[in-house]
């Protein structure tokens, strides 16, 4: 025994088993959420269930199975369930029944005793809406035009809608959107010139001239897109919903319709990545718990790129302060632990500063000095994306200055020597020889910062990330970059859909899937830098021993 | 007793007289410098002056200063925060201790190669060129020109001009010193420095660089440090001796190694203590 542990071999095992202990949580993590997410997007079953409740009274339940579990026949005595139930436990299941406007609940439990009869109906349709949530029922009958058609025309008719949709967000977002911020722009002019009191006749004709040339614009466009709101609001299609009711819904409501019982696997796999495809790069709807999650990807890469743009010079600049130039004494030392420390400080903390800093002081007093004119409404201070990238900028800056300190005191001073007696300064040594060596080390100090601030939240929800942001912080409008504006963030839209969401039960399978794609993108981030890291290493190769 | 080859004996010209070189024969003088690693005395009072166009060697045991008499020439004690340095070292009459000198210009007339090649992780024209972009020439004919001279004068041409955009770290450990040896002379300094620069070769790449020196010597002041006594009898014009951060003696290289002046030197070059 003794022999053996001379051997070493125990320790072998022992780090064997620390490695793969850390490697199986990983996977499990990932293959939870994976599955969990991935499995959202996958069209299910639309099941028919006949029921007979406890007060022997019929009916017909039509929808997903959401969820099954076992509970104790014992918790069920009170209810008369008509029968005998020799087993200790009963099965339930959560099944989805949409349609919203005539259950109020999304989702109800089904006691697996009480079903008499279950069938896959065939022609059963899944209506994906706008508002409202899916409906689930079959389809009666389409009218067109007031007329009743046949019902082959679906699709025809489907597309025919989704291309005037298209047109009617092109048309509001892009053309009525730059309008009305060109307006507000001319009001902010006309304010300015106010406060300078230098709002002459002219300049106020002027004014009054452009702002009139743009409403004029406005309401021909406003025209267009009634005109398409009528085209699209033409048609409906009436479905019957599983207690026999008909319900007609309007063509503008309707996102999509699948006939799920229909679908082969390769009709299946079509529909999943299309909601993958939608959930990528769709705006979410009816409070985050529909649709996609575009703009909170958009925010999240936009501000973790930010915050590479701020954080990593400073880092860099600092950390060569602190190696190179600061003398080597107790005040320097002492500075060095001060950085060390500030990446032991709570995220939050960093939340509280950027606020009461930033936002509130920096950004308020930009307001004062480049903004009177919008005030009392704040452009600057208040939360935005900008004070979120130089909050996670400071909060990872500790990391860039010590991975590139580390990374200058390897550089072997044989290099510094050879530039210097070749008559450099030391400024240009460091710029030529010095940092271009210590590249990679300043890529791994960017790879562990951005790995850091792309899954923070906590201080984001201070300084700048909201449920919901009506625009993105970039878009065709000069200047094109907002940096004032909020944003949404991915870690957030977790939190929110998972936590304060009016339909938690729905909300759960994006809660995954979210935390996959945030997963994803931190990855496919960090790749990238490594990536680059890696280049630079093999260039500098030859110099690692 | 070394053997002087042959070669070396003929090939000298009447010995200088080198404690009355007159200013346009010498290209440094020391004077009486004095140099402290914080309360550690590393020179005493070393008095000496390096003729124009000669080879001239620093040799001597271990720790006995000769390298960090080296790096005074140009300044590379400097670097070291703790080094003191008492008495001045003249460059053609102008005292390179000066309070007005630039450091970086006195650099560039003062070239060195260390003990250890270290070409930049660059190409190997880039590296040969590094002097000349500090000093902002851009003109690219000037620059090609200059990579060829010089690689040429450091007889690495021929082995490396197919492959001048490759990077300089591919290169072996001669080639290396050869390399950096032409980024020294690529800013046509006055004077070369070279610090044991074949301590790290091989014993056929250690003759290629011995016979550049001898060809350096027709263009530029040489001063080598070397721990090879045969090295130094081998390539020298002149040779100091060194010990405990004295110089013990300083002469031609013929009467140094066959007629030494001082007991110290004869036991140090006969192989007694060193």
């Amino acid at each position: 025994m003794k022999d053996w542990f001379k051997t070493g071999s125990p320790w072998v095992w022992l780090s064997a088993g620390g490695v793969s202990l850390s490697l199986i949580s990983v996977i499990g993590l990932l293959w939870l959420i994976a599955s969990n997410g991935l499995s959202y997007f996958w069209p299910s079953q639309i099941h028919q269930f006949d029921v007979v409740d406890e007060h022997g009274k019929q009916s017909v339940v039509i929808g997903e199975i959401y969820d099954r579990e076992s509970i104790p026949t014992v918790q069920l005595a009170h209810l008369d369930l008509g029968r005998e139930i020799e087993s200790e436990t009963i099965e339930r299941i959560l099944v989805k029944t949409g349609n919203r406007e005539l259950v109020s609940l999304d989702f109800r439990w089904i006691l697996e005793p009480l079903i008499t009869q279950r069938s896959l109906p065939e022609d059963v349709a899944v209506v994906e809406r706008r508002s409202n949530g899916n409906f689930y029922g079959f389809i009666e009958k389409i009218v067109l035009d007031g007329k009743d058609v046949d019902s082959s025309k679906l699709d025809e008719l489907l597309e025919r809608v989704n291309e005037f949709q298209a047109q009617i967000s092109e048309l509001q977002k892009v053309d009525i959107g730059a309008i009305n911020y060109q307006l507000e722009r001319i009001r902010l002019k006309e304010r300015k010139h106010i406060l300078d009191g230098t709002l002459t006749e002219d300049v106020k004709a002027d004014l009054v001239s452009q702002s009139d040339a743009l409403k004029a614009e406005y309401q021909t466009l406003e025209k267009e897109l009634l005109a398409l709101r009528k085209e699209v609001s033409r048609d409906q299609i009436v479905m019957r919903a599983m207690g026999g009711e008909t319900v007609a819904i309007n063509f503008d409501q309707i996102i999509k319709v699948t006939f799920s019982n229909q679908l082969g696997v390769i009709g299946k796999f079509g529909v999943f990545i299309e909601q993958i495809y939608g959930f990528i790069f769709d705006d979410p709807r009816e409070a985050n718990t529909e649709g996609g999650v575009f703009p909170a990807i958009f925010g999240t890469v936009l501000m973790v790129l930010l915050m590479t743009v701020i954080v990593a010079p400073f880092g860099v600049i600092a950390a060569i302060y602190l190696h190179e130039y600061a003398g080597k004494n107790a005040f320097t030392k002492l500075l060095r632990i001060a950085v060390i420390n500030l990446a032991g400080v709570p995220s939050i903390v960093y939340g509280v500063f950027g606020l009461g800093f930033f936002v509130y002081m920096v950004g308020g007093n930009l307001d004062r000095l480049f903004y009177p004119e919008t005030l009392p409404s704040p452009t600057f201070g208040t939360p935005g994306v900008l004070w979120s990238a130089i909050t996670l900028a400071i909060l990872t800056l500790p990391v860039v200055i010590v991975s590139t300190e580390e990374g200058l005191a390897r550089i072997p001073s044989s290099m510094r020597h050879g530039s210097l007696a070749l008559g450099a300064t030391k400024a240009e040594t460091l710029w030529r020889i010095i940092l271009p060596i210590a590249s990679p080390a300043i890529m791994t100090g960017i790879i562990l910062a951005i790995a850091r601030a792309a899954g923070e939240v906590a201080p984001l929800m201070l300084v700048g990330v909201v449920k919901m942001a009506p625009t993105l912080p970039l878009d065709g409008n000069f200047p094109f970059l907002h940096l004032e504006r909020k944003f949404m963030h991915l870690g957030f839209h977790i939190y929110d859909v998972g936590f304060q969401s009016p339909n938690v039960e729905a909300a759960r399978p994006l809660v995954y899937a979210t935390a996959l794609l945030l997963v994803t993108i931190i990855v496919g981030l960090n790749m990238t830098a490594v990536n680059i890291r890696n280049k630079l290493r093999e260039k500098y190769r030859a110099l690692e021993h | 007793m070394i053997t002087v080859s042959p070669k070396t004996l003929n090939d000298v010209p009447a010995p200088l007289d080198l404690a009355n070189l007159t200013p346009e024969q010498t290209a440094l003088e020391i004077k009486d410098l004095n140099l402290f690693y914080g309360e550690k005395q590393a020179l005493q009072n070393i008095s000496m002056k390096i003729p124009k166009g000669q080879v001239t060697a620093f040799i001597g045991p271990s720790g006995c200063g000769k390298s960090t008499l080296l790096r005074c020439i140009n300044r590379m004690n400097d670097l070291v925060d703790i080094c003191r340095i008492e008495g001045g070292i003249e460059l053609n009459g102008e005292d390179i201790y000066g309070k007005h000198v630039d450091v970086a210009a006195l650099r560039r007339k003062v070239g060195m190669v260390f003990q250890r090649p270290n070409p930049f992780p660059k190409s190997i024209y880039e590296n040969v060129v590094y002097g000349l972009r500090i000093t902002g020439e851009k003109n690219r004919r000037v620059l090609d020109e200059a990579v060829e001279r010089s690689l040429k004068a450091a007889a690495l041409w021929n082995e490396v001009k197919d492959r001048l955009h490759d990077s300089a770290l591919g290169l072996s450990g001669g080639q290396q010193q050869r390399l950096v040896i032409a980024r020294a002379i690529a800013i046509e300094p006055e004077v070369l420095l070279l610090d044991e620069p074949t301590s790290a070769l091989d014993p056929i790449s250690t003759l290629t660089i011995e016979e550049l020196i001898n060809d350096l010597k027709k263009k530029y002041t040489v001063v080598i440090v070397t721990h090879n006594m045969q090295q130094a009898a081998r390539v020298s014009d002149q040779t100091a001796f060194m010990y405990m951060g004295d110089l013990i003696e300083y002469s031609d290289t013929n009467t140094l190694f066959t007629t030494p002046a001082k007991k110290k030197t004869e036991d140090y070059i006969t192989g007694r203590y060193g």
